[in-house]
């Protein structure tokens, strides 16, 4: 009992993480540009499929890192061409515009690479079991663990020590400030959007080496990822980690004890929150109201 | 802002066209089943686009004439659906009833879930109404015993109407039945038209126009969202119902929030300042959808062209556009 327990809140842990590689992603996004980036998963999903055609030219190595390089790029472009006129119009246009993308790009892996599952096999080196008795914990979760921390960390550290970084966090306090003390807010948004494309490419590539590939691979860590955030705070990416996380060990361990209702719980802890605590755990007062 | 004034001028001035389409619009809805088939469509797609327009004509409510944003009204459209059949199945053998109870069902769930998510702004409560959406989703999926799980609700039938002498069959005549559909939407329709006329609906628009100014005035917006919210639910609800009888059937799917953002994407292309924009949005979509999805495997990159399309060039929708109305 004590290994299946253990066992499943560390797949909540490895769940959570991508949850949270989806929603700082999102919640950058949201934070700054006030846009809901309903094709996130899907930019997830063509990072995974990008690293599938790099690797037997470049390497797994070369592909964790260029991937998600090339999506960011590709998320890029449409921000600068699509998604930036209708940061001046009512929101819903920004919405419906994203969930109108998510279609043309499932459809499209789905049109280059099939609807079928294909497998994205990490190098040997770090794809073996470590221990007999804790069969979960092979090398390439531990790997995916260090990967996250990794990105995270250096996320972090870019937003809180350097120039853009700072800029980032204060455009999402007031723009309106940040724009009249000369800076370049549109140049703000488009690298804020791409970081935060950037990060869903990664965890397109990590969770293909771990469950597969499949075009709609990102549909069922968007939704997670939007509770993530309301659940730690809006405006809050320390917030967004913590929330992630809990959501997935919550759901996890619901597997453990009542399996149909692993889905749901997460939509129950949500509701907890906004009547206990409306803002979120880590939400600043006002972001929200 | 003066926004009433130059509305009523706006109104006055127009009220010539205005009754002039009125008068088309319901001339064409009633010949439907003349010239549809004459054109290679079928009644049954008519009864669809009737519903899937109310059900986007009771979102508009809140989006087009409150100004707040839901991403999240299949949930309300599909306990609609679920509330009228499982009364069919498990009740009683009546059609009516069952659209009370489905429409009972849906606008409760509306105001529960309205209460906690009325107090956040602009795209957080839209996230707020995806998510509480998706409960309604899981809910269904997960509940099999009641509900049928994935499979979807079957085993049920909606029953001739049975009014003393008369039986209106709309159990087995399919144009029988697209009138039921059309009376329904009548009512609603000329219900929803009532409330936007009413002072309360004045009071919905100044909300729309400026939510901080209807503040210092003393009008409580919370509340009002919240009713707009509810009454808004109720009318996406009725035509839940109305879904559940034209396919004696419900399915989870219905709930999912890739049907809101249909809806939403049927009230933008007809026009979300025009109170027929949506009926005009859901006829394009649906006849369009329909079309698509037989005519390429690639239909998803088809309907997620629409969206871009609408989105960058027709932002003011197809009546708005004609009218010129400003966003």
């Amino acid at each position: 009992m004590l290994t299946l327990i253990l066992f499943n809140v560390f797949n909540g842990i490895i769940i959570g993480l991508f949850y949270v590689l989806m929603a700082l992603g999102l919640a950058m996004i949201l934070n700054l540009s006030g846009v809901i980036n309903f094709a996130h998963g899907n930019f997830l999903a063509l990072g995974g499929y990008f690293a599938f055609v790099l690797i037997p030219y470049t390497g797994f190595w070369v592909a964790l890192i260029v991937s998600p390089l090339i999506v960011g790029v590709i998320g890029l472009i449409l921000e600068r061409t699509i998604i930036r006129p209708l940061y001046s119009r009512d929101p819903v246009y920004s919405l419906l515009l994203t969930f109108g993308l998510a279609f043309i790009i499932q459809d499209v892996c789905r049109t280059i690479w099939g609807p079928a599952g294909l497998p994205l096999t990490p190098p040997a080196s770090i794809n073996q079991p470590i221990s007999s008795q804790f069969f979960f914990l092979t090398g390439y979760r531990l790997f995916i663990i260090g990967i996250v921390i990794v990105a995270v960390a250096a996320l972090f550290l870019f937003l809180r020590n350097s120039r853009m970084g700072m800029r980032i966090r204060a455009g999402t306090l007031d723009l309106e400030t940040v724009s009249a003390l000369g800076i370049n807010v549109g140049l703000l948004r488009s690298l804020n959007f791409s970081v935060g494309i950037f990060l869903a490419g990664l965890a397109g590539v990590l969770a293909g080496g771990q469950i597969g590939l499949n075009p709609n691979m990102g549909d069922d860590l968007l939704l997670p990822a939007f509770i993530a955030i309301i659940v730690g705070g809006v405006g809050s990416l320390v917030g967004t980690l913590i929330g992630g996380i809990v959501i997935g060990v919550a759901a996890a361990l619901t597997t453990v004890f009542y399996p149909a209702a692993s889905e749901v719980v997460i939509y129950v802890i949500m509701i907890l929150v906004l009547l206990v605590r409306p803002r979120g755990l880590l939400g600043e007062e006002g972001m929200m109201t | 802002m003066s926004t009433t004034t130059i509305g009523e001028a706006f109104e006055r001035r127009s009220s010539y066209r205005g009754r002039l389409s009125l008068l088309l619009i319901w001339a064409v809805l009633l010949t439907v089943p003349l010239w549809l088939p004459a054109i290679g469509g079928y009644t049954s797609l008519a009864g669809r686009i009737l519903i899937f327009a109310l059900a986007a004509m009771g979102l508009n409510f809140l989006l087009g004439f409150t100004g707040v944003m839901s991403f999240g009204h299949a949930a309300y459209f599909g306990l609609g659906a679920y509330g009228c059949g499982l009364t069919l199945k498990y009740l009683a053998n009546s059609t009516p009833l069952a659209i009370v109870v489905g429409t009972a069902v849906g606008t409760l769930g509306g105001a529960l879930f309205g209460a906690l998510i009325v107090r956040r702004k602009g795209v957080y409560f839209a996230m707020l109404t995806i998510a509480f959406g998706q409960i309604c989703y899981y809910v269904a999926y997960t509940w099999n015993s009641l509900t049928g799980g994935y499979d979807g609700l079957r085993g049920f039938q909606r029953q001739p109407i049975d009014i003393g002498p008369l039986v209106i069959d709309i159990q087995n005549n399919g144009t029988v039945f697209y009138f039921f559909i059309l009376a329904v939407f009548a009512v609603c329709v000329g219900l929803m038209a009532l409330l936007l006329r009413s002072p309360f609906g004045r009071t919905l628009i100044a909300i729309r126009e400026n939510q901080r100014r209807a503040r210092f005035l003393g009008i409580p917006v919370e509340k009002h969202i919240w009713l707009s919210f509810t009454i808004s639910t109720f009318f996406t609800s009725v035509a839940g119902a109305l879904y559940a009888l034209i396919n004696n059937f419900a399915d989870p799917t219905t709930m999912f929030y890739i049907i809101s953002g249909d809806l939403v994407i049927m009230a933008v292309m007809g026009g979300m300042r025009s109170f027929w924009g949506p009926l005009i949005g859901a006829a394009i979509f649906v006849a369009l959808q329909d079309y698509i999805s037989s005519a390429t495997v690639n239909w998803m990159s088809f309907v997620g062209l629409i969206f871009v399309v609408v989105v960058l060039f027709f932002p003011r929708g197809v009546l708005g556009y004609l009218r010129r109305i400003p966003l």
